[in-house]
């Protein structure tokens, strides 16, 4: 191929080489991919600042005084660093943090325990019935969850009374998660028989092979799991606006942002201020934890 | 029902032939399998329970719910198919909803396929810094729906928003963006091309499987570059092409956080809990099918007409959820 071993930053061709052919050749091979190069890391630059300046644009307006986000003028004169206090000790910000977490902590540990089971008998076990089994995890995977939302709320508003507190939200995850079963067994599939057969002739049981054979290897698989269920909770708007809406006191973060903008008609500088402290977790956490991330969405897309 | 046309398509593998075991006695294979089956049942059992008390049993009850009148406080009563004719024919929402989507399928699940598939191409090219390119590209992604949402709205904000500042300085018209009917849908395509990570990523990786000999082959044989995206490259990633759109697809059909966000904040409707707001803003140009069950169901309390509009959504779902398993087996089998 073009982009062999030449740096795209050596001069090519001598006025010696330009003589004979080949060297004409060579040096027109060196210009392409010069040319090419440049093309590519241009192209790149041009959609890193498409990726880059959305973050910029909010980040400078968070720090902007009250009156200059009312302008149209996008570099901040004097930089409100008080803002992000402001936000801070809004009345409710914090017991949103704490929902939140609670939602998301619990929610993922519970997610995560229940389908690790699941997720191992349908990779490792042969059963009737499997296939039926795994095409309803799909099935309920791509289910719009708005599909049964209406008798889910009435389940427990009505039969419950639990409408206005985080446990609609968080007790269903204790019984499986599709997408964390589905992401598990992704990567159980490619873990080789043999494992479990030898702990099997060693005379272990299947849920001992399970717990000090297979998850050990699994690692990865359940961070990435982990991971995703944490940010889908924490991104969350559906689930608490439907279940904790009437009260304020259990709303989460996701929820309360909107209503924060509600109350802060005018003051883009404020809401954007918000809204960097409700990305910034996420943006660590990623920049910890990129690779479970990237080999998360591998699997879910990729594998077979 | 889909799901069963769906098992037809399927090998039926995983069976056990009962070779080795029978020369045992028939009461110890009985044991035997018993066991194994309690024992399967025992790690299934998780998913068992919730799939039974979080799917079928709602399901089962929006159907029935679906022929019912019942406002959440009264009891239920039957009406037949009354339900159904008001959504089908009087709701104000419900094609309006629809002719969205199938917008947003058109146009929205294009954009995304063509431009993740660019910038993953662009990715595997780029020589330089191509960890933090990716990373960047990726990053969008995850930022929570809601705050990227209130981020685009203040952006693209006719006003004041840097995007329209630019534009002027520029000398370029200034869109009003989510403020306008035929604005919005094209500024919620813009924001779903910001969070193009996953896709990215899924491209990459497929991309980066394509067998080199081929690239090679396909030279030797004079392929310029487009040729070999069209006979090398397209080829060997169809079925990841494939997968997106359908996942693209079923994406929109539970498409609601985002046009949801942006309606409410453009329109400066909002203030807190208890207070309705006129879904769609504006025209209803950012209405989807879920907002229309949200509306029907939570702040109309006709608990019936919403559970119309589920079914109708349910079945759609389905509808695309059994392609990908038909088309996609690998989605599915990967037998050990």
């Amino acid at each position: 191929m073009t982009q062999t071993t030449l740096s795209p930053l050596r001069k090519g061709g001598t006025a010696a080489g330009a003589a004979t052919g080949r060297g004409t050749a060579l040096r027109a091979a060196r210009r392409r991919a010069v040319l090419r190069w440049i093309a590519v890391h241009s192209l790149a630059i041009a959609a890193a600042l498409f990726f880059l300046l959305p973050f910029v644009f909010v980040f400078l307006t968070a720090v902007m005084s009250d009156d200059q986000a009312l302008t149209r003028e996008l570099w901040p004169h004097t930089w409100e660093w008080g803002n992000f206090a402001t936000v801070w000790h809004t009345p409710g910000f914090l017991t949103w943090w704490r929902n939140t977490l609670l939602y998301a902590g619990l929610g993922t540990v519970l997610a995560v325990a229940s389908s690790i089971p699941v997720a191992y008998a349908l990779a490792k076990f042969r059963f009737r019935g499997r296939n039926l089994m795994m095409m309803l995890v799909i099935a309920a995977m791509m289910l719009p969850p708005q599909v049964v939302i209406v008798p889910m709320y009435l389940f427990w508003a009505k039969q419950l009374d639990l409408a206005g507190t985080l446990w609609p939200l968080i007790v269903p995850f204790a019984f499986g998660n599709a997408f964390t079963i589905f992401l598990l067994r992704q990567f159980l599939l490619t873990i080789p028989r043999e494992y479990t057969e030898a702990a099997r002739i060693d005379g272990c049981g299947e849920f001992r092979t399970m717990v000090r054979v297979v998850l050990p290897m699994a690692r990865p698989a359940i961070a990435a799991s982990a991971l995703f269920h944490f940010f889908y909770c924490w991104n969350d708007y559906f689930g608490p606006q439907i279940y904790v809406s009437e009260n304020p006191a259990a709303w989460t973060l996701s929820y309360g942002l909107e209503s924060f903008k509600g109350a802060h008609q005018t003051d883009w500088n404020l809401t954007m201020a918000a809204t960097v402290m409700i990305m910034a977790p996420v943006i660590v956490v990623f920049f910890f934890a990129q690779k479970a991330f990237i080999e998360g969405v591998t699997l879910t897309g990729v594998k077979g | 029902m889909t799901t069963a046309q769906v098992s037809s398509g399927q090998t039926p593998s995983g069976r056990l032939s009962p070779g080795p075991r029978a020369k045992r006695t028939g009461g110890a294979r009985r044991a035997e399998r018993t066991r194994r089956a309690l024992r399967t049942l025992g790690f299934l059992s998780p998913w068992l329970v919730g799939f039974s008390v979080f799917f079928a049993y709602p399901l089962i009850s929006t159907v029935y719910f679906s022929f019912m009148k019942y406002d959440g406080f009264t009891a239920p009563t039957w009406v037949g198919l009354r339900n159904w004719v008001y959504v089908l024919q009087d709701s104000p929402f419900f094609w309006p909803s629809l002719r969205n989507m199938l917008w947003l399928v058109l146009v929205m699940v294009t954009c995304r396929v063509v431009f993740g598939l660019g910038i993953g191409l662009l990715i595997t090219k780029v020589k330089a810094g191509a960890g933090l390119f990716r990373t960047l590209f990726y990053l969008p992604y995850l930022a929570p729906p809601v705050a990227a949402t209130m981020a685009f709205v203040f952006l693209l904000n006719p006003g004041t928003g840097p995007v329209n500042t630019i534009l002027g300085a520029l000398g370029l018209p200034e869109p009003d963006w989510f403020s306008s009917a035929s604005w919005s849908k094209p500024s919620l395509t813009l924001l779903a091309l910001w969070c193009i990570g996953d896709l990215m990523v899924i491209f990459m990786a497929s991309l980066l499987d394509v067998p080199k000999e081929q690239y090679e082959a396909a030279e030797l044989d004079g392929a310029g570059p487009w040729q070999r995206f069209r006979y090398v490259t397209l080829p060997n990633i169809s079925p990841i092409v494939l997968f997106a759109v359908i996942t693209g697809v079923i994406a929109t059909m539970q498409y609601y956080t985002e046009p949801l966000v942006a309606a409410k904040v453009a329109s400066g409707v909002i203030g807190g809990s208890g207070q309705t707001f006129e879904p769609g803003y504006p025209d209803k140009s950012t209405l989807t099918v879920p907002h229309v069950i949200y509306n029907l169901g939570f702040q109309r309390f006709d608990t019936g007409a919403a559970c119309v509009v589920a079914i109708v959504l349910f079945v759609l779902a389905m509808i695309f959820t059994g392609f990908l398993m038909r088309r996609r087996s690998g989605f599915m089998a990967a037998e050990d």
